[in-house]
């Protein structure tokens, strides 16, 4: 916990004296930082292992040292909802809900949403895949079902940026990025969601607008 | 009188019936809860560089579907107060044109061909672990129109991850 509170501590003071902050998305705004439903990062990838599926990864809870991994868990109450526009109109028209209940990640879909916009019931008229959320130290539990696959569990952030040096470029106390530049997010992880889907189950369309919410129990 | 308990009976077993067909199916108890949204996230950086201190929060909370009306203006400003200099980028985009674009934050994914944030050939094609976003973005900031303006502020000179991605699922590499 130490190395991270230093790290949190960092970023609260690069935060207030900067007013600006540019970290992928982690922490980025004052009622999710350093909450269980703070998006770190969002990717969305044609599968390396197969070109015919997409990869979406959606990682929570950043910074996170490797004590403080041991003991982070995903909240229950809270859901992350990959969202999919396959019309052009930034509202979607598929939906990917990950669901964590009793060491399990379960997901729903993809499946058209009973209704769209910031408030989501749970739609379990999709593809249900449910594996065990991957406890830290063991190898990756893979779940799949239909063509989809799924994880959870603690990774290592795959984000990288020399944050601390923006931070004094844009603070007045530096001109420019040094180089070599320092990654400020080497060796800390994240709570990760990874699911690959079909593109057959994602419309026809030739490009997709994609995002992912997080979304809490009301 | 007989026939209550007897009722009694039949309902114990009907509720015992529902029970069970529930486990054997696999369904899952009813959740009617509604959840509402807390954070959300289309393209890398975009909250935390374009929306003010204020507005963190707002932006949020609005659909991407409402972002755009809402907040392009705003995201211009910040632009033209980030790199005062700004004319247009290697897009070819003017402040206004790119500001738009970016206010609705959704990340663009190709169904077919090569997906990544930017590869020097495709452009905003989807996000792979390994792009390079951050340098990507400074460019875009404050390159100028062929990339070469403010060259101390266009590379953060981190150009990987501190561990390797994998080519199996889930790609990601182990925690620290």
């Amino acid at each position: 916990m130490k190395k991270r509170n230093l790290l949190l501590a960092a970023f609260a003071l690069l935060t207030t004296s900067v007013g600006i902050l540019w970290a992928a998305d982690h922490i980025d705004a004052p009622a999710v930082s350093s909450t269980s439903s703070d998006i770190t990062d969002y990717y969305a990838f044609a599968s390396p292992e197969n070109q015919d599926n997409l990869v979406f990864v959606c990682n929570v809870q950043g910074l996170l040292d490797p004590t403080a991994t041991a003991t982070a868990s995903f909240d229950e109450d809270v859901l992350i909802e990959f969202n999919i526009d396959n019309t052009g109109d930034a509202v979607e028209d598929l939906v990917i809900q990950a669901l964590f209940e009793n060491g399990k990640v379960k997901t729903y879909g993809p499946v058209q949403p009973s209704s769209t916009g910031a408030i989501s019931k749970v739609q379990t008229g999709g593809t249900k895949v449910e594996t065990d959320i991957t406890a830290y130290g063991t190898s990756p539990s893979i779940g799949s079902n239909g063509g989809i696959k799924l994880f959870a569990g603690p990774r290592d952030d795959p984000f990288f940026m020399d944050f601390a040096q923006y931070g004094e470029i844009i603070a007045g106390n530096a001109t420019g990025f040094n180089n070599p530049g320092s990654d400020t997010f080497a060796g800390t992880n994240v709570m990760s969601v990874v699911i690959e889907v079909p593109k057959s189950m994602l419309g026809s369309a030739a490009t997709l607008n994609t995002w992912v919410e997080s979304k809490r129990k009301m | 009188m007989k026939r209550i308990p007897l009722l009694g009976l039949f309902a114990l077993l009907a509720i015992g019936t529902i029970i069970s067909s529930c486990k054997d199916t696999g369904e899952d108890p009813v959740n009617n809860s509604s959840y509402m949204m807390e954070d959300q996230m289309g393209r890398p950086a975009i909250n935390t560089v374009f929306v003010s201190g204020a507005d963190k929060d707002a932006f949020n909370q609005t659909v991407p579907s409402a972002q755009g009306a809402k907040f392009a203006d705003k995201f211009e400003a910040a632009l033209l107060a980030l790199n005062p200099g700004y004319t247009t980028n290697a897009l070819g985009m003017d402040a206004s044109t790119f500001t738009g674009a970016l206010a609705t934050d959704v990340l663009t994914v190709s169904m077919s061909g090569v997906t990544t944030f930017f590869d020097g050939t495709n452009v905003l094609t989807g996000r792979r672990l390994s792009d390079d976003v951050i340098s990507v973005e400074l460019l875009l900031l404050f390159g100028g129109p062929d990339g070469t303006a403010n060259p101390q502020l266009t590379d953060d000179n981190v150009s990987a991850n501190d561990k390797s991605f994998s080519n199996s699922f889930p790609y990601l590499a182990g925690p620290h």
